[in-house]
């Protein structure tokens, strides 16, 4: 019996060799989404609590990666949905070594705004593509979407996020 | 279908956008600081997984298949129609 048939029939150790196999992967998709690393940690347990509990609903003739990063997706939109106030954009990101002044600061504040008065569904796809440059195939994929309504949805997002940032006295280009 | 030149307003926006995103924020550190698999052993440990086959059936379950069986005893003419079907 190979690994993911001994996962499905609920073995522990080959559990733990998916676990250790995937957990980076996991994790490095739910911060990109969530950007803050200890929501990510947290959530990247929850994924595999619920990777585990669905194990007899795995097929392991298929992509254990693509199943887990769809579980992971939902794990992170649950997230947004339930914290919609919590959840801070920019809070978690490497110390840049650019010059921070009191007006960047005041820019990146705003866009975290305009990030939250998204509806999470849009937030997740605008994280995504617009901050992660993530290509839409691969966006389609993680959230069960197709990749022509994850254009719309990132097209839908561009429309608030400029409307949002243009009444907070920011314009981000000449074209309206 | 939108005209091309509402089209390319509209990839404009996104372009632009983009660009003032990428000025303003970087990309998440996706570096994973620790193992998990502690966590998730204490995890396993406090709310074991529900066993593949349910443990609880609902009442309604109950009646249903009191009703199936009641049928079968009633008109057991129908079991080899089921056996067929089946």
């Amino acid at each position: 019996m190979d690994l993911l048939e001994r996962f499905a029939s609920g073995d522990l150790e080959a559990f733990e060799t998916l676990f250790r196999q995937h957990q980076r992967d996991i994790y490095a998709w739910i911060v990109r989404i969530v950007r803050d690393s200890g929501i990510a940690e947290d959530l990247t347990v929850e994924t595999f609590w619920r990777i585990y509990r669905s194990r007899a609903r795995f097929h392991p003739a298929g992509s254990f990666p693509a199943w887990a990063r769809r579980i992971a997706t939902n794990a992170a939109l649950d997230h947004l949905r339930h914290n919609r106030r919590e959840t801070e954009l920019p809070g978690d990101l490497p110390a840049a070594p650019r010059p921070d002044s009191a007006v960047t600061r005041d820019t990146r504040h705003k866009i975290h705004q305009a990030f939250q008065q998204l509806p999470p569904r849009y937030r997740l796809v605008a994280t995504l593509a617009l901050i992660e440059d993530e290509p839409y195939n691969e966006i389609a994929a993680a959230t069960g979407l197709s990749a022509s309504l994850v254009k719309i949805r990132v097209f839908r997002a561009v429309r608030m996020l400029r409307k949002t940032l243009t009444a907070m006295g920011i314009t981000t280009g000449a074209a309206s | 279908m939108k005209p091309a030149n509402q089209q390319e307003c509209d990839n404009q926006a996104e372009r632009n956008l983009r660009e003032f995103l990428k000025q303003n924020l970087t990309r998440a550190n996706t570096e994973l600081p620790r193992d998990l698999w502690p966590q998730m052993l204490e995890k396993l440990s406090h709310q074991p997984a529900p066993a593949l086959w349910p443990t609880h059936v609902p009442w309604f379950d109950w009646a249903l298949a009191a009703l199936a069986g009641a049928a079968l005893l009633v008109f057991p003419g129908i079991i080899p129609a089921l056996f067929y079907h089946f």
